[in-house]
């Protein structure tokens, strides 16, 4: 693997793979009274989070520690950041402060990149969500929960439905899927559609109802209700009605298909509470396969080869 | 006064010949030429151009002395070839009244490194409101007769044609930056796969060619003169192209940066890709190297715009727009346009001393190399490689995206007015 993790793109099918293999390993750890490795002692992994997102900060939080690493979190709000420092000052910061990882969310685009290419830090940088670029590690977690639950990801059919436009979920999401053989397919308004999307490696429907029946896999995206201010679309009503997921919807799709959100989500706006609490949604599992997910890049980044779980759990890694 | 003759230069690429320049002039040209007490610089080699012309450079000063001066902008342009410079408005306090203009008119005619031109604001601190005093910053000595709310649009239809009709009374020209504000709400970039790719918000071409569409319609029905600043798209060429055929009095710029960097370049995330208008597509790049060479695009300008390191050193979205121009454009075009064949030398005069001067009303440049004419000439040596090093140039800023990269050409020399602001390629 790379030494980053700035994007799904930056991932061979090989390396999303092993992580997907390393985040199977290492949830077996959650059935133990301690749930806890020492695989990385003496590691420091900083979340540097620019963004409210007490969801993903907190798993960063939890597979760091149970990796043993020390963590600190660097929020923006009440830190140094609200007095006006800049990205580069706060890098040069955690790297006086001997970062070995940096897991950033930040409202921009690319600040994760430019953390990683502009030669301030030298520790490895984890995107944690940028602006409407990228989400890579929730598009493992999302593939980690297919897998685990359709036996495979290879040829299925997985349609992400919303507001792609400003989505990094999506964005992540196609790359990665792609990488490992789904056929995705994009459904939204062509307002909420990005201009250059006829080159990404996916279809494009402006049609719910023509998709569910072949789709494996649903995945509904928050929409903001902002967007109609913007013009989007003209009113939720008319969104939840051309876009929105319900039992009606949900039972045209085939008996093993699976609803999925990245949460969090607008019930009753692209999702009504039925679905979202069905035993066909997988929300509830999203987030905890998020754990093992994020051990298994934070593991794989920072300590390399070295077997994460199962020879000895008592054992240091490297 | 001192003397020089330039030996062996060969004016617009033609035959080498001498030029002997007294008095503020050329006085004579022909082969072996001497005067008692004359300099001699050997131009052997060396291409003669009329001085350059900037129709669009940012001093910065007043207020942001700390990007860039008119002492070492103008220091930047005689480096870069240039005898006069168009200075943007968008300074701070904004060149919007005759005091203003008129005191970075007269820091230019104090340090003496090039002419400078002050742009004026169309209007009032550039809000797009109210007229700025058009007469009087074209009254006052500095003579403005280019207004430009350069970075920001004059989008409002009712002012823009008020704005055309009235500098008509002076001979003045509104320079549009076409940027249609609610289709460009949050562009960072241009929009395209790219910026899909990216997650940054799009700068469409249509912002740029909407607004350029109405305002050739409104220069027409008004009878002005119009220019469009740094164009940077396939479709706004077509747009000029439409309009010249109409024998409108439309006239437009594209920068160095435009006809050879693409929107591929942003995929680095590197500001200092930033720049407004954005960099475009490949087939965008074609359309405007051959708008250029057919004459549909009068001149190149090189929209230098520095930026203390504090403002690009950081993340795409707080990062300013713009990049350092003149002091590699020459270059740039030789690369691009007359290493390409698209563009002979005399074609260069033509794109960046002789149109953007006739532009400009900037009198004594932009006039050919003959005998008695003003002695504004620059001595470029195309065969003289170089890696553009950004600590090394005369800018106070460092946002150069050429840094690291070989420029085929250098400035040998500038001489403004017979004398030279620049020999051996140093500030003399």
């Amino acid at each position: 693997m790379k030494r980053h993790l700035l994007s799904a793109a930056d991932l061979t099918r090989d390396d999303a793979v092993a992580i997907l293999d390393t985040a199977a390993e290492l949830a077996r750890l959650a059935d133990r009274p301690i749930k806890k490795l020492p695989t990385l002692r003496g590691r420091t992994v900083v979340n540097l989070f620019y963004e409210d997102s007490t969801r993903t900060r907190t798993s960063f939080e939890l597979a760091a520690k149970r990796l043993s690493a020390d963590v600190i979190n660097f929020a923006a709000k009440g830190s140094s950041v609200s007095k006006g420092e800049s990205l580069k000052d706060t890098a040069l910061t955690l790297e006086a402060m001997g970062a070995d990882a940096v897991v950033v969310r930040h409202f921009a685009s690319g600040a994760p990149h430019r953390l990683a290419t502009a030669g301030w830090i030298r520790g490895s940088v984890i995107n944690a969500g940028d602006g409407t670029h990228e989400h890579p590690t929730q598009a493992l977690l999302d593939a980690y929960t297919m897998r685990d639950r359709l036996g495979g990801i290879e040829g299925r059919r997985v349609s992400i439905v919303g507001d792609i436009l400003h989505s990094r979920v999506a964005r992540s999401n196609v790359l990665l899927l792609h990488t490992l053989g789904a056929e995705v397919t994009l459904v939204a308004p062509p307002t909420l559609l990005p201009v250059g999307v006829g080159s990404w490696p996916c279809a494009v429907s402006y049609d719910l109802d023509a998709e569910l029946p072949k789709s494996d896999v649903v995945m509904m995206l928050r929409v903001q209700r902002e967007r109609m201010n913007a013009a989007f679309f003209p009113s939720a009503r008319e969104y939840s009605r051309r876009y929105g997921l319900h039992s009606e919807r949900m039972a045209t799709l085939p008996e093993h298909a699976i609803v999925m959100h990245p949460g969090p989500m607008n019930r009753g706006m692209e999702i009504t509470a039925p679905v979202a609490d069905s035993v066909r949604s997988t929300i509830v599992e999203q987030v905890s396969n998020g754990l093992s997910v994020r051990m298994a890049v934070l593991y794989l980044l920072l300590s390399g080869s070295e077997p994460a779980i199962g020879r000895d759990d008592e054992t240091e890694g490297a | 006064m001192s003397s020089f003759i330039v030996r062996g230069a060969a004016p617009l690429g033609g035959e080498p010949t001498d030029l002997l320049l007294a008095d503020g002039r050329i006085v004579e040209i022909g082969p072996g030429l001497s005067a008692a007490g004359a300099h001699v610089v050997d131009a052997a080699g060396l291409i003669a151009l009329p001085g350059l012309v900037d129709l669009h450079t940012h001093l910065r000063e007043p207020g942001r002395e700390d990007a860039e001066t008119v002492e070492s902008g103008t220091r930047a342009a005689a480096l870069g070839g240039f005898t006069a410079v168009h200075a943007m408005a968008n300074t701070s306090p904004v060149a919007d009244t005759a005091g203003v203009v008129e005191q970075v008119w007269r820091m230019g005619q104090e340090y003496g490194h090039a002419d400078v031109r002050p742009v004026g604001a169309v209007t009032v601190g550039l809000a797009g409101e109210w007229l700025a005093e058009l007469g009087a910053m074209a009254d006052c000595p500095a003579a403005v007769r280019v207004f430009s709310d350069d970075g920001k649009c004059v989008s409002d239809a009712v002012l823009m044609r008020r704005a055309l009709e009235y500098v008509k009374a002076f001979d003045g020209v509104i320079a549009q930056h076409a940027q249609e504000p609610r289709l460009t709400e949050g562009a960072q970039m241009n929009e395209g796969e790219m910026s899909a790719l990216l997650g940054l918000g799009g700068w469409p071409a249509v912002a740029e060619e909407a607004i350029i569409a109405r305002d050739c319609l409104l220069a027409a029905h008004v009878g002005s003169r119009l220019h469009v600043c740094h164009v940077s798209t396939a479709g706004s060429v077509d747009l000029i192209r439409w309009a010249k055929a109409k024998g409108w009095d439309v006239t437009a710029e594209v920068t160095p940066h435009h006809l050879v960097l693409t929107d591929d370049l942003v995929r680095s995330y590197d500001p200092i890709y930033k720049v407004n208008p954005p960099l475009r597509t490949h087939s965008d790049v074609e359309a405007l190297r051959a708008g250029l060479a057919d004459g549909t695009i009068d001149a190149v300008a090189t929209d230098h715009a520095p930026h203390a390191d504090e403002d690009k050193d950081c993340e795409w979205a707080a990062a300013a727009m713009g990049m350092l121009g003149l002091q590699t454009a020459l270059a740039v075009v030789q690369q691009v346009m007359v290493d390409t064949g698209l563009l002979d030398w005399a074609g260069v005069a033509d794109r960046m001393s002789i149109r953007p001067a006739r532009i400009g009303r900037v009198d004594g440049h932009g006039r050919s190399i003959a005998v008695d004419q003003p002695a504004n000439l620059t001595l470029y040596d195309p065969s003289a490689p170089w890696v553009v090093d950004g600590d090394q140039l005369a800018s106070r800023s460092r946002n150069t995206p050429y840094r690291g990269r070989e420029l085929p050409g250098a400035v040998y020399a500038t001489f403004l007015r017979g004398r030279p602001t620049v020999l051996d390629g140093k500030i003399a």
